[in-house]
């Protein structure tokens, strides 16, 4: 049976509308409501789904960020994730964590914890860099099935049906292996009563960067950011020719 | 954003589904109703609409045919003439001009009642508000809010969250239903138990009056003891007394922290004893209480295509607390829970403050009426009643239509002491309907509950109002509507039962 990790991260939660910071730094997230990302939460339900079919004999949740990425372990541990890892980084230096960073973390815990299978969501709805699963996968030179809509057990490792442009890839892999979770795989199920009362009592470890020996010195810069240009209002014309026409001045057409 | 693929269609659906494609009867077919003593609309009518407004803001023919009906499809109008106006001075203007020519209008605002009372029932002039939808002034200082009253809830609740306010009301007909029509139907809604009903939070009412007087009662302060408080009557008159053209509504602080519980128990006492808890150990934080029973979420769930977290119950409940702490209301919520589960009140049950799972628990709720319509033919009653005896009545009634009916349940708003009850048909029938009515109201007056606790009276009521009302109250509500309108021509047929039965 697999140990299997898996990474939650705390996110803005995706219903919120996002505001600049005036200073053009970054966007505003104090006093803004967070939740565990989208495909980190289906994530964890393929890993806890694997621990009920016995095919995975324990479940370790991993987050990296400031205090309040406990609750989002919590809310993995009230899913029914075993115990939780909790990296704790604030401020600039989580600012600046950037996929190259997490990824070397994941890799440290995964061998210290000796798991067989990491899974994580395909992307974070903030950055959406979808990197750090294929690059945990390279930092341990493991094999890597990304953006997962089936999972399926086979004798020799994993049966994985990964999204594509074209349409649904079929690929098997060996164990160990990294899998990133896209939004087919499952739906995620509530935390329920008993399990909410349960995971009060799970333990979380608390590590900070050094004790995983991962250097978290930023590898870019921030210049700014700043909003999409407000889209133009259209214009409504009176008839096709003059669609076609001002289609062509703008260039649209030849 | 895939994950937001789940709310465009939540979207579509809160946008006021079309009801089944049957047409209903037109009102007087199917209804015993006379006609009354109003002129009919001529030519020069139009032309003089057509001076008020923009000629393109005059609807007539076949695009009128909407707004004859309503959202539930239980009567139909036969009206030719629908006016847009966009300012208080074009209200002013028609209600001159109708009042003078003693023609019947009635004002609709997003057309989501379920009393009928938001159509013509003969040809009366449809005013619609929707284009009255201007938000003059949010201040968030003192909470308050200033628009005009075709403004519709959802968009004046996205409007003032920017301003980290909320609207103190909240129903399911939100994307479609104007705030005009919610004062003036004084509408509850999932958060009345939190916030109190519109009466409190209304500030300010600018309404037309039947002969075309502006009637300036906006008020920018919640204390303003300046004689009689007129801004109630227009309150809950359903249209009858006057058209709201402006509000000033006071809007809470938006809640930092918001928990959901949906949990399943085994029988109605065990309901009850639960909502008792909840007021002991969540107290200053509870913001809604709903029941459902097993068939009607079994109703929403499979048309709306919704997976219950739950397992099967005869009972459902949902709690939701607003804060401005989550840690402190989170580990309230669930401690309320434990206690609840370990007295053996609550069987099982989920906790979120996910929005995603918030929504979807919520869509189990909000979308029971909706799926009843896709459903069939649905009778609605909306009933007060002591809370001892609040769920009695649905498997008496279920009983006593036996198989006329689908499906017979009830939901609501438990902690109000407000059910909704629905009759689920194929389609109208005279049997069930007068197998279900008067019952139901004779049922309600025995226990001395609301025939109507926040659906109004609409075209359906006025005969029922004796059950809820003295004599010499109807009386005096008659007085004012002489007074106030003397020709009849704002919403008749509607509210008050007609003097010669």
């Amino acid at each position: 049976m697999s140990r299997v990790l898996v990474g939650v991260k705390r996110v803005i939660d995706y219903a919120v509308k996002i505001r600049v910071k005036p200073d053009k730094s970054g966007v505003v997230t104090e006093g803004v409501k967070h939740s565990m990302n989208p495909f980190d939460e289906i994530a964890v339900e393929e890993a806890v789904k694997m621990k009920e079919k016995k095919l995975a004999s324990e479940v370790i949740a991993l987050s990296v960020g400031p205090p309040q990425s406990q609750e989002t372990l919590r809310t993995a541990l009230a899913m029914g994730v075993d115990r939780g890892i909790h990296i704790e980084i604030s401020g600039k230096d989580y600012e600046m964590l950037q996929p190259i960073h997490i990824s070397k973390m994941f890799a440290k815990i995964a061998q210290d914890e000796k798991c067989d299978l990491i899974v994580l969501g395909k992307q974070a709805i903030d950055d959406d860099s979808n990197q750090t699963a294929q690059m945990t996968a390279a930092v341990l030179d493991w094999p890597q099935a990304v953006f997962a809509s089936a999972v399926e057990k086979t004798d020799g490792g994993l049966k994985v049906v990964r999204e594509i442009d074209g349409g649904l890839e079929t690929i098997t892999t060996k164990l160990p292996a990294v899998v990133s979770a896209d939004l087919r795989l499952n739906i995620p199920r509530y935390a329920t009563l008993p399990n909410i009362m349960k995971a009060k009592k799970k333990p979380i470890k608390k590590l900070s960067a050094a004790d995983v020996g991962v250097d978290i010195k930023p590898r870019i810069e921030v210049i700014s950011v700043e909003d999409p240009p407000i889209r133009q209002a259209g214009s409504i014309v009176p008839d096709i020719d003059t669609l076609v026409s001002k289609l062509k001045e703008a260039g649209h057409v030849k | 954003m895939s994950l937001l693929s789940r709310s465009s269609v939540f979207n579509f659906a809160k946008r006021g589904f079309a009801s089944s494609s049957k047409i209903p009867d037109l009102t007087k077919d199917r209804y015993p109703v006379k006609r009354g003593n109003y002129a009919i609309i001529n030519d020069q009518d139009v032309a003089k609409f057509e001076s008020i407004l923009e000629k393109h803001r005059v609807i007539t023919g076949e695009e009128t045919q909407g707004y004859n009906i309503d959202w539930i499809g239980s009567v139909r109008g036969s009206s030719n003439v629908v006016l847009k106006p966009k300012t208080t001075e074009e209200v002013s203007e028609i209600l001159k001009y109708c009042n003078s020519r003693k023609i019947a209008v009635v004002p609709q605002g997003g057309n989501t009642g379920l009393v009928g009372g938001s159509v013509p029932v003969f040809d009366e002039v449809v005013i619609s508000m929707s284009l009255m939808n201007q938000i003059e002034r949010i201040d968030e200082y003192s909470g308050i809010v200033r628009c005009q009253s075709g403004v519709v809830l959802e968009a004046l609740e996205a409007n003032v969250r920017e301003k980290n306010l909320c609207v103190p009301l909240d129903l399911g007909a939100k994307g479609s239903c104007h705030i005009g029509g919610n004062v003036s139907t004084n509408a509850g809604g999932l958060r009345l138990i939190r916030y109190g009903n519109l009466h409190g939070s209304v500030l300010g009412v600018e309404a037309v009056l039947a002969n075309g007087q502006i009637m300036n009662l906006m008020s920018n302060f919640k204390k303003d003891n300046t004689g009689f408080h007129l801004k109630h009557l227009f309150i809950g008159s359903e249209g009858s007394l006057g058209i709201v053209t402006k509000l000033a509504i006071h809007c809470p602080t938006a809640p930092q922290a918001v928990n959901l519980a949906f949990v399943g128990v085994e029988n109605y006492q065990n309901v009850l004893d639960t909502f008792l808890l909840a007021k002991k150990e969540l107290g200053e934080i509870l913001s809604s209480v709903e029941m459902i029973d097993e068939l009607s979420l079994g109703c929403s769930t499979t048309m709306c295509n919704i997976q219950s977290p739950l397992q099967t119950y005869p009972f459902y409940m949902i709690f939701e607390t607003s804060g401005s702490n989550n840690a402190h209301d989170e580990e309230k919520l669930t401690n309320f829970l434990n206690n609840a589960m370990e007295k053996s009140l609550v069987a099982d049950g989920v906790v979120t403050n996910e929005s995603a799972k918030m929504k979807t628990i919520w869509e189990m709720r909000e979308r029971i009426a909706e799926s009843l319509l896709k459903m069939g033919y649905c009778f609605k009653y909306d009933i007060s009643l002591p809370l001892s005896h609040f769920y009695e009545i649905v498997p008496v009634l279920r009983e006593r239509v036996g198989d006329l009916a689908k499906i017979v349940c009830g939901y609501g708003h438990v902690g109000d002491s407000n059910l909704h009850l629905n009759v689920l048909c194929d389609s109208f029938n005279k049997e069930i309907y007068s197998l279900v009515e008067p019952f139901v109201f004779e049922y309600t007056s025995k226990l001395n509950g609301s025939v109507s606790a926040e659906h109004g009276i609409g075209f359906h009521k006025p005969k029922y109002l004796h059950f809820s009302k003295s004599k010499e109250a109807i009386d005096m509500m008659r007085q004012l509507k002489t007074l106030m309108d003397p020709n009849e021509i704002l919403n008749p047929y509607k509210v008050l039962p007609p003097l010669n039965k």
